[in-house]
């Protein structure tokens, strides 16, 4: 599985939603991306990476494509 | 009159997160404006936000003998229209950008973003003179059933939490729970008490502006259920360079891991703040319990000791008072601040004090040698899930309501509920309609599909034999 497609499906699987839904994705645009999911999508990123993302980054991670750019910017990895 | 605002008149009593601020003299002064138009004693549905419109409605409600019914502005239509024909308001105090929700009712009064609704519909029903509010059990699956509290449990309740956290009003809370919730409530009715200013948002803790505002204006306390915990820790917060001003962290709206109790506790010791356990339901007002920052790394996994003013004790299942230590009981709690009692219909209003200042709480406990207790189990069926209490036997009956009587029984444990259901084909469904009832994340809810509801010879559910599949 390429980077892109285990971060899709950490989305995917967190939020119980389908991948024509992740562009343009944000936080609280969706019920299930509320506080609760938020902290389960960090929880499933940092498993399926193998990172420990930062304070900033967490609350950072605003939206779909932001994310990409956290990970691409302070985690070293590719897309 | 519940507290006396005046007497901090130029205090400031809320700042919002847009930079609005209002004094106490303001806040009186707008509630007045409010109740000079309704001027009457009589029920009002307050569909509640942290914002200044929401607070200034409901500290005039309260001070001039209206009673609200707090509502979470959140609170999906089906469930609010089924309140309101059960309770018919004569008023409503709801967010303006809600007034669309109801066509029929026309707008009396606004300010601060919030408006108030005349509802033809609604009647006159006599009031005990007592009732002071009506707040919905911490969770909501729509159910009718409020919780009555007097003038006399908030304000009792509010003078004790000022006391055993020794606030003053130089303190500046922020605001991180709902104000229909119970937890989130008592914080507010606490701090108003002594002139303190509230920072209100309802931004989340995910956010970069609830962090900006909490900075910027100095907070000094954070209040979260076990969630928020967890949550706070994996944002790493012990690392997130707070301003010096903040100083006291609470806990309650259900019991946090021993593992994030200590290390919460371990990080206020050595950092200079405050981590205070507390414990409480809806039926006790607010608070029962706390645990002295002091006592927080020694007693780990205990919830304290009794507030100002209040007693516990423990009952064997014959109703006899236990009193040698570790043994478990029923936690019993005997205080001013125990509630009249419940209503689930218009009529209920009426009733006075059902209970006489005594309360069973529902939850199991031991109290160690130094007196301090411990919550080891549950003797009601329901689950806390993301702080909110969710009674699990109306799980079971909204289930059998909406699908056909088919069999089914939700279990679990806190944060996870499991729904058993005996069609496959419904599965789904049924999650879905619970999770759209709770209105909570749905990554509580998990459905399993089993041949048959395990059941004893007389027809009961038997819920302990399920646990197979989820411990």
């Amino acid at each position: 599985m390429t980077n892109l497609e285990l971060y899709k499906k950490s989305f995917c699987e967190t939020f119980e939603i389908q991948e024509d839904a992740l562009k343009g994705l944000v936080y609280q645009g969706i019920p299930s991306w509320d506080s609760v999911g938020h902290m389960n999508l960090v929880a499933t990123l940092e498993e399926a990476f193998d990172i420990m993302m930062d304070t900033d980054d967490v609350i950072d991670l605003s939206s779909y494509e932001k994310g990409i750019e956290i990970l691409k910017d302070h985690y070293d990895i590719g897309f | 009159m519940m507290w006396d605002l005046c007497q901090y008149s130029d205090n400031t009593a809320i700042i919002d997160e847009n930079g609005t601020t209002i004094t106490y003299g303001t806040l009186e002064r707008e509630g007045n404006k409010i109740t000079d138009v309704i001027g009457k004693r009589c029920l009002v549905f307050l569909l509640c936000k942290n914002v200044i419109g929401s607070i200034i409605g409901y500290t005039a409600f309260i001070d001039q003998k209206i009673v609200p019914v707090l509502l979470n502005s959140q609170l999906e239509k089906g469930s609010l229209d089924k309140l309101l024909s059960v309770y018919r308001p004569s008023y409503l105090w709801i967010p303006d950008e809600d007034t669309i929700r109801f066509p029929d009712m026309e707008v009396v009064y606004s300010a601060f973003q919030y408006s108030l609704l005349k509802n033809d519909n609604g009647v006159e029903c006599p009031l005990h003179p007592e009732l002071g509010l009506l707040l919905t059990t911490s969770g909501s699956t729509g159910s009718p059933k409020f919780i009555r509290q007097s003038y006399k449990n908030i304000k009792v309740n509010a003078d004790s939490i000022m006391q055993y956290l020794g606030l003053n009003e130089r303190e500046r809370p922020i605001t991180t729970l709902p104000m229909n919730y119970t937890y989130g409530l008592s914080v507010i009715n606490s701090h108003l008490l002594v002139g303190a200013t509230l920072l209100v948002t309802d931004r989340s803790l995910m956010q970069r502006e609830f962090w900006g505002f909490f900075k910027d204006m100095e907070a000094t306390s954070l209040s979260g259920v076990p969630y928020t915990y967890e949550m706070l820790d994996k944002m790493r917060f012990q690392r997130m360079g707070l301003p010096d001003s903040f100083k006291t962290l609470t806990q309650a709206g259900g019991k946090l891991t021993p593992a994030l109790h200590k290390k919460f506790a371990a990080y206020a010791q050595a950092n200079g703040k405050k981590f205070i356990v507390m414990y409480g339901q809806c039926e006790a007002t607010a608070r029962m319990g706390y645990l002295p920052a002091e006592n927080a790394l020694e007693k780990c996994g205990s919830m304290g000791i009794a507030i100002p003013g209040g007693k516990f004790h423990l009952i064997d299942e014959d109703g006899q008072e236990i009193s040698t230590p570790y043994i478990t009981g029923e936690l019993v709690y005997e205080g001013e601040n125990v509630t009249l009692g419940y209503a689930e219909c218009l009529e209920d209003l009426v009733k006075g004090d059902e209970r006489g200042g005594i309360l069973l709480t529902g939850d199991m406990a031991q109290c160690d040698g130094d007196g301090f207790y411990y919550i080891v189990g549950r003797k009601k069926r329901f689950l806390k899930i993301y702080g909110n209490r969710v009674n699990l036997d109306e799980v079971d009956r909204l289930i059998k309501a909406r699908f056909d009587n088919m069999d089914c029984a939700s279990t679990g444990v806190d944060d996870h509920m499991y729904l058993f259901v005996t069609d496959a084909i419904l599965a789904d469904e049924v999650r879905q309609y619970i999770i759209s009832k709770t209105g909570l994340n749905r990554a509580a809810f998990k459905v399993i599909t089993i041949d048959e509801i395990p059941k004893n010879d007389a027809g009961k559910t038997l819920y302990k034999e399920l646990e197979i599949y989820y411990r």
